[in-house]
């Protein structure tokens, strides 16, 4: 008797895989159409897997005139920090400089080094430390900023990052082989990039 | 009064009757006994199945418990890094079907065994992948991640598999190792839910393609109207973007499909304990029928032994 009520517990379970996750997009069911049918040819038995696409929310489309607020996403390969919020600026760390986002900038790909990223909203401004990464900038005001670890700059001990700077900065001197050389030459620049974050 | 004396001495004899065998079989089970000269109806070995089947109803109870507890571990971080692999789709698209010389599929597969056919359905469709993607002046190479994969693809594919990694758990993955390639295909196992999984390729492409698809036009035409900043030149950023999208993507693949064994490892060892259940009550009737049955014989053998030296 109880063998029967496991499975009618089951079939709910069943009939709710067409509810996805609450964090992931809803799939718009956007195909490669010719994936699948190149895949059909080859194998008409086996099932096309899915692709990227299948799972991507559609993002906005470009408009005409200018946006008055952009959209970042922050993400990190271990959380989504800020996700479709709605800012006035943003100021990311490019290999070139500090570089100033605003809504309607052209479409851009910026590498990204170590420094600090500041989300301006209003008179709010949120500033991050970041270890590098990239920033796209897509030509409908939406701002995907990928790093591999933030932090927030407030979190940031001086007296660890001098202590930081300086081991570096002796690594560097004593370094023998290339590889040495180049750890070392990265742990000095983002130790500068961190002091110069909690200076300035 | 009689008849008390006599079913006293059928309880004093029942037992040690039914141990010492001159009974005949009635039941198909004890056909092992009658082969040996020694006829009974015993319920040893149905005794044996059922302890058995309980042991391994038991560990398999257990290996759900401990898979529904990593699950619940690892899908936290799974959705956490789902944004990961977003923003490069928006930004590059998609390509499965895009055409190369050298193209490499990456093929995520579990260490571990017992973790129903999720193992199988990505040994599958890298194998589909191999074949479209192969034809004249076209070459396909396989990167193994797990042993599961590595195991069924060494079987018939063992020219074409250039690197395989085992053992995620324990070595993080390094990219230090060299492999040449055209476009990346990664087969990974996207977690959906607990009782779903849904078997998905995510495309790299390296960055010369994309230049070459961007200039074609089609989904990467876009490509050329973003301006880069940073770096010397566009080259340069295009290879570290190329890094960069293949890590991120990686990470997220590797992510979703430990998620997927987990899961699919639960509901593998929830049906074989359901299953164990089934049989154990299946045996249990055997086991309780062999019983009655035997001490029915007994009974008639003594009743009519006693009522034949009555009369």
């Amino acid at each position: 008797m109880f063998r029967r009520a496991t499975t009618l517990l089951r079939q709910p379970l069943m009939g709710a895989t067409s509810r996805r996750f609450s964090t992931d997009l809803p799939a718009a069911p956007v195909e490669d159409s010719t994936f699948v049918e190149a895949w059909k040819k080859v194998s008409p038995n086996v099932e096309a897997p899915k692709t990227p696409l299948a799972y991507m929310k559609p993002r906005p489309a470009t408009p005409t005139s200018l946006p008055s607020k952009l959209t970042v996403n922050f993400v990190l390969p271990y959380a989504s920090e800020l996700s479709a919020k709605e800012v006035d600026m943003v100021i990311v760390p490019a290999t070139t400089g500090q570089m100033g986002v605003l809504p309607g900038h052209v479409a851009t790909i910026a590498e990204l080094k170590p420094g600090v990223l500041s989300v301006h909203e209003g008179n709010d401004v949120t500033k991050y430390f970041i270890s590098s990464g990239f920033a796209f900038i897509h030509a409908n005001s939406v701002a995907d900023i990928i790093a591999v670890e933030a932090v927030p700059v407030d979190r940031i001990d001086a007296n660890l990052v001098q202590k930081g700077l300086q081991e570096f900065t002796q690594k560097l001197n004593s370094a023998t082989t290339d590889l040495e050389k180049a750890e070392a030459q990265i742990g000095v620049d983002v130790h500068s990039a961190l002091n110069s974050a909690l200076t300035g | 009064m009689a008849m008390a004396a006599l079913r006293r001495e059928g309880r004093r004899f029942a037992t040690p009757l039914l141990s010492s065998p001159i009974r005949s079989s009635i039941i198909s089970h004890s056909h092992e006994e009658v082969a040996n000269g020694v006829r009974s109806i015993s319920t040893q070995v149905v005794r044996n199945r059922m302890k058995s089947v309980k042991n391994i109803q038991k560990i398999t109870k257990a290996m759900k418990m401990v898979a529904a507890s990593k699950l619940r571990a690892i899908q936290t971080r799974t959705e956490n890094s789902r944004g990961l692999w977003q923003p490069f789709t928006a930004l590059l698209g998609d390509a499965p079907s895009v055409d190369v010389k050298k193209s490499v599929i990456v093929t995520i597969s579990s260490d571990k065994g017992l973790c129903g056919g999720i193992n199988s359905t990505s040994v599958k469709i890298s194998r589909v992948l191999h074949k479209l993607s192969s034809g004249p002046e076209k070459e396909t190479k396989y990167v193994i991640l797990g042993e599961k994969a590595k195991a069924q693809l060494l079987r018939d594919s063992k020219q074409d598999i250039s690197l395989s990694i085992t053992e995620l758990q324990k070595n993080p993955l390094n990219y230090t190792q060299n492999v040449e390639f055209d476009a990346l295909k990664i087969v990974f196992n996207k977690f959906h839910s607990v009782v779903q999984f849904m078997p998905t390729v995510s495309t790299v492409l390296s960055p010369e393609i994309m230049e070459r698809e961007s200039e074609a036009g089609g989904k990467l035409g876009e490509l050329d109207s973003y301006e880069i900043e940073g770096a010397e030149t566009k080259g340069e950023v295009l290879q570290n973007l190329a890094e960069f999208q293949f890590s991120c993507i990686l990470f997220n693949g590797v992510l979703e499909n430990a998620c997927s064994e987990q899961g699919a490892r639960m509901s593998a060892m929830d049906s074989s304990s359901r299953n164990a259940g089934d049989m154990l009550d299946r045996l249990t009737l055997t086991y309780n029928r062999t019983r009655q049955a035997s001490i029915t014989t007994e009974l008639i053998e003594i009743i009519s032994g006693a009522s034949a030296l009555e009369g």
